[in-house]
């Protein structure tokens, strides 16, 4: 735990708290102009989050104390990831939980929360989307341990921070076979993990398309605030993750303020572009139905299968 | 997919320009702060009333700019969007979707049905107008009314 | 005086003494005294281990006390941490079954043989020689069977669960018989000593076929793929603490045994050995996992995770065996330790959760998750007792799976060029199957937590259960006590596991250090399971706060369910444990292959009117089908053939005898 470190983490908790709802925001403006419509401002999504925090909460009759505490497993993992995965600085404010299966863990753990929080409320929607998000889950989780593994294989390390640094020093790695394929499996995963197009729609109405949707269909007020908020924060952080992995430049390696503040605008303008290009994207696309999703994502899994195979092979001993 | 992108450039922005705010807002829907998540309830309506909402929500007259959306459940909502005279069979349910709302909670009645049970006034099948069954804070007139009218209605709620 | 043997002493005479008073008292009487000595037991097992561990070295022969070959045992470090397993399992599971007493399992065998099942478990990791290893292992094998077929008055299914182990333990029993007696007619003599030290100048086909041998008996033990069929069968048809003593203690043994034979009686060993190990290790692993998720019956789905969780282990033995081999004593030190930690996880855990579906059982009869459901009202510290154990199996921080599979990954990915294309192909492919095993994991606790103890009751006797009676609560208490401390703080059993690793393979340090960080040795990787749960927990509490702050005070509401404005939903609308799983079975339709028939009744007066649908899906075992019902069809015929010889008449059987006789007596005289 370094003075980089904690000075990052906290920036990083800020950026991700804060700016989260603005990058939602901005996806959903960059849709809106792509369909000819005015748009109702990157603010939006927070004008949301303060309306719902200001509204009742409401527990339905029946349910137990995993529905009420499920908003707040969500939104703490996703918090923890927020503040020790390299986003800002390579250097992590609690270095031994930066560790890849940890942060992959903890964004499943979050999931799971939700998943009992719909499977608690006994409805039939519920149900129907915590087993999607549970088979999408199966699939999804692998896929990204893999996918990152293939990175980590010749790091020698599973920190993320250090297989930040590597690629900083090594700028070549990044066009290596490993490096493509790894982040092609990613793409896919990410777009499943945050439920968006072609995998799940997230401004669907009809209840029998629904995954993510359906799992907190019974939130109201607060709760739903906090689940919105952190779909937000996820977002944010899985694109920030892809980001930096791949292209990690401008993140910042010392603690001096033109090094922070580099950082934080490489990171911003990394993860807005990302968003940018995702929501750009979701304009061509229609959602695939339920059961070719698997099939997408079993192809992603090989392709990571496949980088974890070239990081092997081509991975010199050291 | 090339075509759809010449097909997006072509087209451009199609959304109409907004006009200038409606004057009465109304005072207790300040505290949603310019967001309002709307649930949408057929009591008993031709579908009239559906189609113009339906391009209310489109492109041309986006009202989703001004900060409303319709969204999947009620307890995601702040507000009802009532089409039609409230038959027997919906009064019940629209109850229960109202009390589903997290407080605070509004009902914009749609359509001169919703208000007054229009042509289906006296039926056999109809309870009554939708503020016998729920209180209706926003009515917007018209058989069916015209998208801006809706729109309108709406913006008194956003305050947008 | 040598505290190892004062403990394993203490053991032994408990253990028979409760066995003998078990017979004696009324039924009345005997569950407290068969309970308290099977904890002493299990307590006395865990002093000798854990004395071993700590580095006292422990042996005695006692010459006399079987005739020809004698009995002689040896506490090591390795056998000094299954004792403490073994041991400590048996103490939550002994205070439990004070409680668990019904359908006549306070009978008189059952009592009896519980305390010396236990005591089976403590003495084969002791033995120290082939021939008290062989009595002890057949001793578990039918103090087991004799548990397994505790109910066995109330359900046919238990007879052919039965039938099942008997017949595959026995079967293993063989294997490793062969293979040990094998290795014996190459050494001076049956003890252990002697084996390592013919084990030098041993010819490879020799120690080939013995390792083979051993592998396969051992692995049936553990319920690893392809000798894995009567896992899923008798676990669950045991009565559940019994359960939790055979998938929490006894399948470790199996894996006890690999390790004892394959490192230490035959040193090591050619690459292909370990290799066969992790790829085995690997396929039970997402195989078992696969069967769990799709298992909608409590205690076999808890079966077959056993099934992974044991291939899990066995990938951390294979790694470390090739490791080994290729001479890197770091990364092998590592995987052992991996393997070594999730043997205790696991049977943390899996104790854990088969107590809590023994509650269950005790409380709804049912273990069917498709009728339970709403548990958590009835029945509130059995549900926490299973969500926690479902949190330590589902490899999710903070549970205890996860620090044992993250170190585990950590030995895979660091398992670089060392040793060649081999290595290159299968790492990759192990690390796939086990972050598969991960992924998959979580669904099917997800789907047992979620679908058995929340949600609505599906049925009257879940609506009505009742939480079980205290000292069964008692027991998973302890169980989940351990599960959290090994999830928290994993640091308090690394001193053993390390030395257990280090004397396993003769390396020169733990592999594993550190207090609060688990820290690698030799290699770059740091984890802090305490650490993370901290930061989970002070985010939460700001995070409360927080939104206290800033979110408006509207209290609380209680309203009904969101039915889209309709009548009640009923539980019948519920996602059942079977749909839970659809979606899942059908991206895997190609690999678990489903059964499924679909039969629809008309209505006499015309056949467009339907009166009835029914529809019954079966995910049969495909590994079954395929190895077992081909060779079960060729015993059969076999049978058949042989009973063609016997018609029944005497005569006939004279003539057989007589036939044989003379054709004896042509072959001597030919040969002489």
């Amino acid at each position: 735990m370094n003075a980089l470190g904690v000075i990052g983490g906290v920036l990083q908790f800020v950026l991700v708290v804060a700016g989260s709802p603005f990058l939602v925001g901005v996806m959903r403006q960059v849709r809106a102009r792509l369909e000819g419509r005015a748009g109702a401002g990157i603010g939006q999504p927070w004008r949301d989050l303060r309306k719902l925090l200001r509204k009742e909460s409401i527990t339905p009759r029946g349910t137990s104390e995993v529905f009420r505490i499920a908003p707040l497993v969500l939104v703490a993992t996703t918090v923890v990831v927020a503040i020790v995965a390299p986003f800002v600085t390579t250097a992590s404010a609690v270095d031994s939980v930066a560790d890849l299966f940890a942060v992959v863990a903890l964004l499943a753990l979050g999931t799971v929360a939700l998943a009992l929080a719909g499977l608690d409320t006994g409805t039939a929607f519920g149900g129907m989307g915590a087993s999607r998000e549970m088979t999408i889950i199966a699939l999804v989780e692998p896929t990204l341990l893999v996918s990152i593994f293939a990175l980590s294989v010749r790091v020698g390390s599973t920190n993320l921070g250090a297989i930040v640094t590597s690629t900083l020093q090594d700028p070549a790695r990044v066009i290596s076979p490993v490096s493509l394929l790894a982040a092609v499996a990613l793409v896919v995963v990410i777009i499943a993990e945050t439920g968006r197009l072609p995998v799940d729609n997230p401004s669907t109405h009809l209840e029998l398309t629904m995954v993510h949707e359906a799992m907190i269909l019974e939130y109201a007020g607060r709760d739903l605030g906090l689940v919105e908020w952190a779909s937000a924060m996820r977002l944010t952080a899985f694109l920030g993750l892809l980001a930096n992995l791949f292209v990690p430049w401008g993140i910042a390696t010392a603690a001096t303020p033109v090094a922070l503040l580099a950082g934080v605008a490489a990171f911003v303008i990394k993860v807005v572009l990302l968003g940018v290009l995702l929501s750009a994207g979701e304009v061509f696309l229609a959602k695939l139905r339920l059961f070719r999703v698997p099939e997408l994502l079993a192809g992603s899994f090989l392709l990571s299968l496949l980088a974890v195979t070239a990081s092997f092979f081509l991975a010199q001993p050291h | 997919m090339l075509s759809l992108w010449r097909k997006i450039r072509r087209t451009g922005r199609v959304a109409e320009p907004a006009p200038s705010q409606p004057s009465e807002e109304l005072s207790v829907a300040a505290e949603l702060g310019g967001s309002v998540q709307i649930r949408h309830v057929d009591a008993g309506s031709c579908n009239g009333c559906e189609v113009e909402i339906g391009s209310a929500f489109g492109p041309v007259y986006d009202a989703e700019r001004y900060g409303a959306r319709l969204v999947a459940s009620p307890r995601h909502a702040d507000a009802l969007l009532v089409t039609g005279p409230v038959t027997r069979n919906m009064a019940e349910p629209l109850r229960r979707t109202y009390e589903a709302l997290p407080e605070p909670k509004f009902v914009v009645a749609v359509g001169d049905c919703a208000r007054n049970c229009g042509v289906f006034a006296e039926a056999y099948g109809v309870t009554g107008a939708v503020r016998d069954v729920v209180p209706v804070d926003v009515e917007i007139a018209g058989c069916p009314p015209r998208p801006e009218e809706i729109v309108e209605g709406l913006r008194k709620l956003t305050g947008r | 005086m040598n505290l190892v043997h004062a403990g394993l002493g203490a053991a032994v005479a408990v253990g028979v003494l409760s066995a003998l008073l078990a017979l004696i008292t009324p039924r009345r009487l005997r569950l407290v005294p068969v309970g308290v000595g099977t904890v002493l037991v299990g307590a006395f097992g865990v002093l000798a281990g854990a004395v071993a561990v700590a580095g006292q070295a422990y042996s005695v022969e006692i010459p006399a006390l079987l005739p020809l070959f004698g009995v002689s045992f040896a506490v090591d470090a390795l056998s000094g941490l299954f004792l403490v397993v073994t041991g400590g399992v048996a103490i939550a599971v002994a205070v439990y079954g004070i409680g668990y007493a019904r359908h006549g399992l306070d009978g008189r065998g059952v009592q009896a043989v519980l305390p010396l099942f236990v005591l089976a478990m403590l003495l084969v990791p002791a033995a120290a020689s082939v021939g008290t290893f062989l009595v002890c292992w057949e001793l578990m094998a039918l103090t087991s069977l004799v548990l397994v077929l505790a109910e066995h008055q109330q359900r046919d299914t238990v007879a052919v669960a039965g039938r099942w182990y008997a017949v595959m333990t026995h079967l293993g029993m063989v294997a490793i018989l062969i293979g040990l007696l094998v290795l014996v007619a190459h050494s001076a003599d049956d003890s252990f000593p002697a084996l390592r030290a013919a084990a030098t100048n041993l010819s490879p086909v020799v120690a080939n076929v013995v390792f083979v041998l051993t592998l396969v008996g051992f692995t049936s033990k553990a319920g690893i793929l392809p000798l894995h069929a009567w896992l899923p069968r008798a676990h669950p048809e045991a009565p559940s603490h019994v359960s939790a003593l055979m998938s929490a203690a006894m399948v470790n043994l199996g894996i006890y045994g690999i390790a004892r034979v394959g490192f230490d009686l035959l040193g090591g060993g050619p690459r292909w050995w370990w290799l066969l190990v992790l790829v085995l290790g690997a396929l039970s692993a997402v195989y078992g996992i696969l069967q769990a998720a799709m298992s909608s019956d409590l205690k076999r789905l808890l079966g077959n995770s056993t099934t992974e969780n044991m291939g899990l282990v066995l990938v951390g033995v294979g790694a470390a065996g090739l490791f080994a081999s290729a001479g890197d004593d770091v990364l092998a030190g590592v995987a052992l330790s991996a393997a070594l930690l999730h043997v205790i996880n696991h049977a943390a855990f899996k104790t854990l959760l088969f107590l809590s579906a023994g509650s269950v059982l005790h409380a709804t009869g049912s273990r069917d998750l498709d009728a339970l459901g709403g548990l958590r009202a009835g029945m509130p510290v059995t549900t926490w007792g299973f969500g926690l154990g479902a949190l330590a199996a589902s490899a999710l921080p903070p549970g205890t799976a996860f620090v044992s599979e993250w170190l585990l990954l950590q030995a895979l990915i660091h398992g670089l060029p060392a040793s060649g294309a081999a290595t290159a192909i299968v790492m990759p492919v192990a690390v796939a199957a086990v972050a598969l095993t991960a992924g998959l994991a979580v669904a099917t606790f997800v789907k047992a937590f979620g679908v058995g103890f929340l949600a609505r009751p599906r049925s009257s006797a879940a609506a009505n259960a009742t939480e079980s009676p205290v000292s069964m609560l008692a027991g998973m208490g302890l169980a989940a006590v351990a599960c959290v401390t090994l999830a928290l703080v994993p640091s308090v059993v690394l001193p053993a596991v390390g030395s257990a690793s280090t004397m396993t393979l003769g390396t020169a340090q733990p592999a594993v250090s550190g207090q609060v960080t688990l820290q690698l040795n030799g290699v770059a990787g740091a984890l802090s399971p305490l650490l993370l749960t901290v930061a989970l927990l002070v985010v939460s509490v700001v995070l409360v706060g927080a939104v206290r702050l800033i979110a408006a005070r509207r209290a609380r509401r209680t309203a009904r369910l969101w039915d889209c404005g309709a009548g009640p939903l009923s539980p019948r609308m519920e996602y059942t444990a079977t749909s839970f799983a659809e979606p899942l079975q059908r991206v895997f339709d190609d690999v678990v292959q489903p059964e499924q028939d679909i039969d629809v009744t008309h209505h006499q007066e015309s056949s467009y009117l339907v009166q009835a649908v029914e529809y019954r899906q079966r995910v049969p075992d495909r590994l079954e089908r395929r190895l077992y019902e081909p060779v079960l069809r060729l015993i059969t015929a076999w049978g058949s053939v042989a009973r063609r010889l016997a018609t029944g008449s005497v005569h006939r059987y004279l003539g057989y005898g007589f036939y044989t006789v003379c054709g004896l007596l042509i072959l001597l005289v030919v040969i002489r």
